[in-house]
């Protein structure tokens, strides 16, 4: 068993090592494209060396982009799961909410989250605010869904051993209907957080003047691809480790259920 | 039997759903204490007349009294055990056992000290930490008989409990069964569709009828305890039952 998760998990690690591989063949060795086109790994981990200290040529060092980015990210996300989850579980669970909510919802649920970005901009302009409340759209929705989805899912027969037993309707959601959505729930959190990171990036490609989002942008004004690789390379690693972070604590979290290796 | 206090009263208990009558005006009395055993051809309405006789189904007619109230699961103590898989995956096996002393707010240690022993009796004390899946059918169901007897119930309602479990563990569950029924001086409606089980297990059994399903006969089964399944006086009992229900 050991044995087999080890070797697994190099084939993981593999897929990225021939990747780099292929590319530092082609870009650094056989010169297929010149640096002003697509640099070569060598010149990106350069970039990313000098870019962690230096400000020039967008404004910001690259961990100042990469807090910005993050802050507004978080910020939202967290706002979207706050109050997207306990929405869903009502709207699920009592009747009365979701008559009230649904429609509501329904309406903003189809509108993408970057569709929100220049009415933001208009009623808040382009500092945190617009942003923030974007991004907690954009996290909000998936919150919802998947919370409703999970309490829908409460078994028949799970809520009759509760009643026979004298229940409450409230231990019944909290000890039955909960537990049971708990998984979706999770799930909802994970493709939230995905959402809020993919929003703010492109976010802060139409107005910023900071972040990940922003400094490709303004590195593809003034051609410069390695800064460009160097960002999509900090958007997809952070991206990764949140969705690491929240598998882990979804593990934690999420009891009794099969899991494989 | 008759001078014994009556704790379930069924009162013109009728069910329909939509056009289909189901159940179809049935009376009688469990006194407590009593096991009683329910036979009827498949799918007469079993499911439904124990889900009636505990409020998750409204009446269509009739009512149901508990120690002379209309019954209400947040008054009385009633365990029900159903027809489907019931235990709950997040818990672990101590959790579930532990769940309807919960639901009724019981203090932990009574909780702990009511959970340990009936975890005894159904021989899982070994594996109160596992979690539902990694338990096999037989030890599922064992969780479920020890979370409806954790409560101490007044009332056992156990719907084709045994239905799915091997010949063998059946009889060692119906032994176990007994003894606690013995033990705790539960009032017992045990619903199966086996006859020799029904005579093992009960004092008095009802036979049902197909669908609208009445009450054929309630007959005594004054069978001596320990029963033996091959014993001349058992076959006999056995046989009228046979006899009485004749569904095929
Ligand atoms: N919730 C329901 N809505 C509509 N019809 C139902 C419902 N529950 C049961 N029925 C119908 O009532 C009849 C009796 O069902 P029930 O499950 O009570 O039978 P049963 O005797 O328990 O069957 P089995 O031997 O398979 O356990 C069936 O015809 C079924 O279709
Ligand atoms: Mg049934």
């Amino acid at each position: 068993m050991k044995k087999k998760r080890n070797y697994l998990w190099i084939l993981s690690v593999l897929s990225i090592v021939i990747f780099v591989g292929i590319w530092w063949i082609c870009c650094d060795v056989l010169k297929l494209t010149s640096s002003s086109t697509l640099p070569g790994p060598v010149t990106i981990v350069r970039t990313f060396i000098e870019k962690l200290s230096s400000p020039a040529p967008d404004g910001a060092t690259l961990p100042e982009h990469i807090f910005s980015s993050l802050q507004i990210s978080l910020g939202g996300w967290i706002m979207g799961v706050v109050i997207g989850t306990p929405l869903g579980i009502f709207m699920a669970w009592y009747k009365k909410v979701d008559l009230f909510a649904r429609p509501l919802f329904d309406l903003i649920r189809p509108v993408p989250g970057l569709a929100w970005i220049p009415l933001m901009i208009l009623l808040f302009g382009i500092g945190l605010t617009p942003k923030i409340v974007t991004v907690f759209l954009s996290a909000f929705v998936p919150c919802v869904l998947n919370s409703y989805t999970g309490i829908r899912q409460t078994k028949d027969v799970h809520l009759w051993v509760g009643q026979t037993f004298g229940a409450s309707d409230t231990q019944m959601l909290l000890y039955i209907a909960i537990p049971t959505a708990l998984p979706m729930i999770m799930t909802g959190v994970r493709v939230a957080l995905g959402a809020a990171w993919t929003c703010i990036v492109a976010a802060e490609m139409l107005a910023s003047t900071k972040g990940l989002g922003y400094m490709i942008q303004q590195a593809r004004g003034i051609y410069r691809p390695d800064i460009i690789i160097c960002g999509m390379i900090a958007i997809g690693a952070i991206g990764a480790v949140f969705s690491g972070v929240l598998s882990l604590i979804e593990n934690k979290i999420v009891k009794g259920v099969r899991r494989d290796g | 039997m008759d001078n014994k206090e009556v704790i379930l009263h069924v009162d013109h208990m009728t069910k329909c759903f939509g056009d289909l009558k189901v159940l179809d005006d049935v009376s009688f009395d469990v006194h407590k204490g009593e096991f009683l055993c329910i036979v009827g051809p498949t799918g007469c309405g079993k499911t439904t007349f124990l889900n009636c006789i505990t409020g998750l189904y409204d009446l269509t007619d009739g009512q149901i009294l508990v120690n002379n109230e209309p019954v209400d699961t947040k008054k009385h103590n009633i365990a029900y055990i159903f027809q489907e898989y019931s235990t709950m995956s997040w818990l672990t096996v101590e959790q579930n056992v532990a769940f309807g002393l919960k639901m009724k707010k019981k203090s932990a240690g009574e909780i702990k000290e009511a959970v340990a022993e009936v975890l005894e009796m159904v021989g899982l004390t070994k594996y109160k930490d596992y979690y539902p899946v990694e338990l096999s059918t037989s030890m599922l169901q064992r969780v479920v008989i020890a979370r409806a007897f954790a409560v101490k119930p007044d009332i056992l309602l156990m719907d084709e409990p045994y239905g799915q479990l091997d010949v063998e563990l059946r009889f060692r569950l119906e032994d176990e069964l007994l003894k606690i029924w013995e033990k705790l001086g539960t009032t017992v409606i045990f619903i199966t569709h086996n006859i020799e089980e029904a005579v093992y297990l009960s004092e008095n059994i009802l036979v049902l009828t197909n669908k609208p399903t009445s009450i054929k006969q309630k007959l005594s089964n004054t069978l001596a305890r320990p029963r033996s399944v091959v014993d001349p006086d058992f076959i006999e009992v056995r046989n009228k039952v046979t006899e009485l229900i004749k569904w095929w």
